[in-house]
């Protein structure tokens, strides 16, 4: 075995690599809560990739035949249920948890400086993270599968001259229709994920380069002992390893226990509407996407003109990237930034759920005025940041993490 | 006879102080339940699988699901032939229905649904609920009209079991709303309201367990996992522990 190791080595940089990234991978040692994410994110990631790939032997990605080979998954092939169900409910723990790694790297502004690129190859995961559950969506092909890609496709009808030419030239046809469901297939099953897997990559490489921050916003690298290690530091493994381990048995607890108790998890996860076949001719009374997107819906409903409404849904997404450059504060952490700050993070935390609540139910003038207002507190988190964060009385940030 | 009448008034009053739409009444499901199943089954293929299609059900795995199996685990086939495949279909088929889409197009005006799905669309409560909200009408052409879904083109055919219903409007007799009415049995079936009732509540448990029949399984299951799963996460805890003792 060790000469196999060796043989390996001399040709190919394996124990080095197992070094660097994983057993002398110093990272802080007073991770806490939120720090069990990333790891969580990856499991989701596999967990997707291998109940896909197994789903993918038996999906059929034809308008005809696609409704019908999901209930033959869910009847005829054995254990094809417990695939699927583990599929469609990874796709809302992927959202739930890509939503608090995201929550934590604001709230102890893990983007500043030197991890801008973390943050940014982060948010294209997240922006692609999207894209691969739109496209997944809409293979069911039940009503809501088919409605709301037409929803979503239609929107780049908002866009000047252009536009119609090129929600046709989406779709593959003039309404979604087979070319949409083979394309979105292909999209979803190959195209999406490679990208995914190669952006992982590089966000981890961007990561192990600059090293993990702390819920303390401490950098580790500046106190080294005799050996050049962070004294503050602790190796990956063993010591991450096997906390993460105890976070995923955590986390498999409450993701099987709604897979083989909750699978629909009331209508959240697997919508009823999309127990139908996709019908063209059958327009839902109630359109709206699955939750993880309903945010970002309820702002493009509460925006009467079109165009405007869908230049606001992504900008709230793209508006991500910047923030490395709109946080002014000499302070990393929320624990040490000013009482703006946090109370900003607050506001913003709690219009962005409320927003979510929006997009899940059918509008009123007092809804659409609630919508427009949380947005505005969406947007204005962002934007006045350079102001708040700056003219604000920070902590002072201790030099050592501290016991 | 007056005493009927002031019966009704109280109850009207009563029910006419609720909201406008018609509420969704509570229904107890247990897929557990194999008697259940199998009377629901024999309602089902009775009465409604005329029209309707279980498409994504197989005779053969219902029947499996149910107990409907000689002593030695097979499946009964003569059983199932017997009471329960009423086309000829072979016990390995799905649930088809063999009235041709033309025909159902011009008498009902539009093809009857396959209800494999329907539980898991609508929920147990609004079958319950829709299969008791059926009320004599004489302006439709089979004679029935339902609360729930107004103008329905699906003919009363639980009617001989439940006997004649009609609809009172409630409240002001001028607003004559139907979603405000009450139904109340004017002559009675072969059953009596309670029979009645268990009857639709089998049907509709045996819908529920057509829409995803690996209910039966699925909890069991669950259990063991999550079984599993705990003495997994106090054997990591543990291991964390061990390990963690020299930090701080």
């Amino acid at each position: 075995m060790n000469g196999l190791l060796k043989w390996v080595d001399a040709r190919f940089p394996l124990i080095s690599t197992w070094k660097s990234h994983v057993s002398e991978y110093y990272a802080p040692k007073n991770f806490n809560f939120y720090y069990f994410f990333g790891s969580l994110a990856m499991l989701v990631l596999v967990n997707q990739l291998l109940t896909g790939l197994w789903l993918t032997m038996f999906y059929t990605p034809t308008a005809a035949e696609a409704f019908n080979s999901i209930e033959y998954i869910m009847r005829d092939v054995n254990y094809g249920w417990l695939l699927r169900y583990m599929h469609s409910t990874g796709a809302s723990a992927f959202f739930i948890v890509i939503y608090l790694h995201m929550f934590r790297g604001i709230l102890y502004g893990s983007y500043q400086k030197p991890r801008e690129l973390v943050w940014l190859l982060g948010v294209v995961l997240f922006i692609l993270l999207m894209a691969e559950a739109f496209f997944g969506y809409l293979l069911p092909w039940g009503q809501m599968s088919y409605w709301g890609a037409e929803v979503i496709t239609s929107l780049f009808g908002a866009i000047p001259y252009v536009g119609e030419s090129l929600t046709t030239w989406l779709r593959g046809d003039y309404t979604v229709a087979n070319a949409t469901l083979q394309r979105f297939f292909a999209l979803h099953v190959i195209g999406v994920p490679l990208l995914l897997l190669l952006l992982v990559f590089l966000h981890l490489v961007a990561l192990h380069q600059v090293g993990s921050n702390n819920p303390q916003g401490i950098e580790i690298k500046k106190h080294l002992d005799s050996r050049g290690k962070p004294l503050d530091g602790i190796p990956f493994h063993p010591y991450y390893t096997v906390k993460d381990f105890f976070a995923v048995t955590i986390f498999l607890l409450l993701f099987f226990a709604i897979v083989f108790f909750f699978p629909e998890m009331g209508g959240y996860f697997l919508e009823h509407a999309n127990f139908i076949p996709a019908d063209p001719l059958t327009t839902p009374d109630h359109i709206a996407p699955v939750w993880y997107m309903t945010p970002f819906y309820a702002m493009l409903r509460g925006i009467p003109d079109k165009l405007f409404g869908v230049m606001v849904m992504g900008g709230a997404i793209l508006i991500l990237l910047f923030i490395p450059w709109l946080d002014r504060s000499p302070v990393r952490s929320m624990r040490y930034k000013g009482d703006y700050s946090k109370y900003a993070l607050l506001a913003f935390a709690i219009s962005f759920i409320i927003l979510g609540y929006l997009g899940t139910v059918n509008t009123t003038p007092v809804k659409l005025c609630l919508a427009r207002i949380c947005t505005a507190i969406y947007f204005a988190f962002f934007l006045l940041m350079p102001i708040y964060s700056r003219y604000e009385q920070t902590r002072t940030v201790p030099e050592r993490i501290d016991g | 006879m007056s005493k009927i009448l002031a019966c009704i008034f109280t109850l009207a009053f009563m029910l006419a102080t609720h909201a406008a739409d018609v509420e969704m009444l509570p229904i107890k499901i247990d897929v557990q339940d194999k008697a259940r199943l199998q009377r629901g089954a024999r309602l089902f293929m009775n009465y409604c699988s005329g029209c309707h299609s279980l498409r994504y059900m197989r005779y053969s795995r219902m029947a499996q699901d149910m107990g409907l199996t000689t002593f030695d685990g097979e499946i009964d086939s003569d059983l199932l032939k017997n009471n329960l495949i009423f086309t000829s279909a072979t016990i390995h088929d799905p649930i088809q229905i063999s009235m041709p889409a033309v025909d159902a197009r011009q008498w009902f005006g539009k093809l009857p649904p396959d209800l494999s799905l329907s539980a898991r669309e609508r929920g147990a409560s609004w079958l319950y609920t829709y299969l008791k909200s059926f009320y004599l009408d004489k302006k439709r052409p089979f004679g029935a009209n339902n609360l729930l879904v107004p103008d329905v083109a699906m003919p009363n055919i639980l009617a001989p079991l439940e006997g004649q219903v009609i609809a009172m409007p409630l409240g002001d007799e001028q607003l004559k709303l139907l979603s405000n009415s009450t139904l109340v049995t004017i002559a009675p079936g072969e059953m009596n309201e309670q029979q009645f009732d268990s009857a639709l509540r089998d049907l509709v448990t045996f819908l529920v367990y057509v829409a995803e029949p690996v209910k039966l399984v699925r909890y069991h299951l669950g259990i063991i996992v999550l079984i599993f799963l705990s003495i997994l996460a106090i054997l990591a805890y543990q291991l964390k522990k061990v390990y963690w003792r020299d930090i701080h």
